[in-house]
């Protein structure tokens, strides 16, 4: 039998993993919630992680394209009737109409890789640190715009009103659809180029490797892949405010990353999930148990502070995260 | 404004992120990695003034202390939890051959542990203290008014900036940094100890943060949990746009990011000024974008084979 495309193969297991891990939300009692937002995250981190690991830099901007889409899909789907009071920048075309939700999501999609376009095409002119620097200058332009641009985000409030559709089956759907362009991005020539050059750069030049424009490809799809995200966070919580998407959420989308695994999708949806998971059973705890013997619980806080300490110790004795470096595929 | 109200103020903010800077530039120059934790060991200090507690009113620890005992034990307890971070994971991830980004996000989970630490002991609400209150007046010559505080600060820096120079400059340690910075491979295979040069530019760097908390402190006289993280942003900025492994640079930078943004803060119009922080970081990324070698660095700047 002629061996299935690895991407192909890897799509394939990981939309298995999805599948089972969705049919373990609806059947155990209690757990539909942890697994949509490991769902949400897992898409969020497959952003992530698309440019972290294929171009080798460390982003710390990718918080700006949740906020970015979230808003976005916002303008379309937000509070309908009272948008205009909520947003009264925004222009009559867009306030007068109310989008389905998969429909703005493709258009907030849209509008975050336009932004990343135009700001990775000056940013990815940067290299290796300095890029991180230039993409967290990034962050903080962007949330200071976004807090400021009253008409259109309400500001420092939050904007409340946003259409819950977002269960189970609907994060499942968008965690599939961003698995499958990253994937197909990871097999392209353009991933392999964006590889070669993360692995060195000055080589990969002088063998024709247009470094520029395939880092650029590759933030540009990530951009879109992490808006994506977005917009399932927004429309599962029902409302967005800029804090959301700040240097919290940047911290845990990369804890989850290097956990799973820095340079695979793999790693991306597994340490979205497992964080995900151990976060909600510490939550519970730290909300007190029903024990025979009374309320157990473990003091607030501890939350965090396990999660640090897991990120230090997965750093330390597993530098290359949960996953090992390697895809998973069943069928190789 | 006044110019001398303006030259004092930007003098004594971008002092503050020259410190910062040089203690990222220092430990950048050992071991190729920007240190995120810098900002949380500025706040490790702020919060060690204090007795760790859930109320809002907090007794004074450290700052109960008379001044020079303070000032020398505020800086002794952050070097030493400096390298108490080098020592208990940078170390251990350094062994096993740690690439840059590794590194980087091993900086920025000690120093969400940090933090996290912190909100758990003393919760996340604000508490104010107060340090070195003989400093809180204001005085007057020629007709302009600045805060005693600013120019301590600034007299401080200049001292702590000039004496680190002679570390480097003049003694054996220093010497050795330099040189490990230059070429850690090269500094090792003559004799310098990479563990100890490490260590010794982690001790100097956390000293530095001990001084910033004291004058940040001083300042604000509001403790938050968070209160590190725009100083340390302000530090990787100043080192970015000052050239990457110059200390030099990285004192220059700090400055020039003072000026910068005290500059924006009074010359913006009002309805701007809120945003300020957008346009301060746009010059930020314009700087990298025209000179990606750094503001302050002359030479080739990307690497030659």
């Amino acid at each position: 039998m002629k061996r299935l495309n690895p991407a192909i193969g890897t799509f394939l297991s990981l939309t298995i993993l999805v599948i089972v891990v969705a049919g373990l939300g609806y059947l155990l009692p209690g757990m539909s919630r942890t697994v949509t937002e490991g769902f949400i995250y897992a898409t969020l981190v497959v952003g992530l992680g698309l440019f972290v690991g294929n171009t080798g830099i460390v982003s710390f901007g990718h918080a700006s394209f949740a906020m970015i889409g979230a808003y976005a899909a916002s303008w379309f789907t937000c509070c309908e009737g009272m948008r205009q009071v909520f947003l009264p920048g925004l222009p009559d075309m867009i306030a007068a109409n109310t989008l389905p939700v998969p429909i703005a999501a493709v258009i907030a999609m849209g509008v975050a890789a336009t932004v990343a376009l135009l700001a990775g095409a000056i940013l990815l002119r940067l290299n290796g640190v300095a890029a991180s620097i230039g993409l967290l200058s990034f962050l903080f332009m962007v949330k200071t715009i976004y807090e400021n641009w009253n008409g259109w985000t309400s500001g420092q409030s939050s904007l409340v009103g946003l259409p819950l559709v977002v269960g189970i089956a609907e994060a499942a759907a968008g965690l599939v659809v961003a698995l499958c362009l990253a994937l197909f991005y990871q097999g392209s020539a353009s991933g392999l180029l964006v590889r070669a050059a993360r692995e060195d750069e000055v080589a990969s030049r002088s063998v024709g490797v247009r470094v520029w424009r395939e880092r650029l490809i590759c933030f540009v799809l990530s951009a879109a892949i992490t808006a994506l995200g977005g917009v399932m966070f927004a429309h599962y919580l029902g409302s967005i405010s800029v804090v959301q998407f700040w240097l919290d959420l940047t911290f845990l989308t990369l804890a989850m990353l290097v956990v799973g695994g820095r340079n695979t999708i793999t790693g991306a949806v597994v340490g979205a999930l497992v964080i995900t998971a151990l976060r909600d059973g510490l939550r519970t705890l730290e909300n007190g148990v029903q024990t025979p013997f009374g309320l157990a619980g473990i003091p607030e806080g501890v939350q965090e502070i396990a999660l640090a300490l897991l990120l230090l110790v997965v750093l330390v004795a597993r530098p290359r995260g949960l996953t090992g470096g390697r895809e998973f595929n069943l069928f190789r | 404004m006044n110019l001398v109200q303006l030259l004092v103020d930007s003098l004594a903010l971008g002092s503050q992120y020259a410190l910062v800077a040089l203690g990222i530039g220092l430990i950048f120059g050992v071991m190729r990695m920007i240190n995120f934790a810098q900002g949380d060991l500025i706040t490790f200090g702020a919060y060690m003034l204090v007795v760790p507690t859930v109320s809002d009113v907090a007794p004074p620890m450290i700052a109960a202390l008379p001044t020079p005992v303070l000032i020398v034990a505020t800086i002794a307890v952050v070097a030493l939890a400096a390298l108490l971070t080098e020592r208990l994971a940078f170390r251990s991830v350094r062994a096993k051959g740690a690439d840059g980004p590794t590194l980087l996000i091993t900086s920025f989970a000690i120093g969400y542990f940090i933090q996290s630490v912190i909100l758990f002991l003393h919760t996340g609400r604000p508490k104010s203290v107060s340090v070195l209150p003989e400093l809180s007046q204001q005085i007057t010559f020629s007709g302009v008014r600045v805060a005693l505080v600013d120019l301590v600060t600034i007299f401080a820096s200049l001292g702590l900036l000039l004496s680190v120079g002679l570390f480097l400059n003049r003694t054996r340690g220093g010497i050795a940094l330099r040189a490990a910075a230059e070429d850690f491979l090269m500094a090792r295979l003559i004799g310098v100890k990479a563990n100890r040069v490490i260590a010794v530019a982690f001790l100097v760097s956390g000293a530095l943060a001990g001084a910033v908390t004291l004058m940040f402190v001083a300042k604000t006289g509001v403790l938050d949990f968070r209160m590190g993280v725009p100083l340390a942003i302000a530090g990787f900025v100043a080192t970015v746009i000052g050239g990457m492994g110059s200390l030099t640079g990285a004192v220059l930078g700090g400055f020039a990011l003072g000026l910068a943004s005290t500059l924006l803060q009074s010359l913006l119009p009002p309805d701007l000024r809120p945003a300020r922080d957008a346009f301060l970081y746009g010059m930020v990324i314009f700087v990298l974008l025209v000179r990606p070698q750094g503001l302050f660095v002359f030479g080739p700047g990307r690497e030659r084979v």
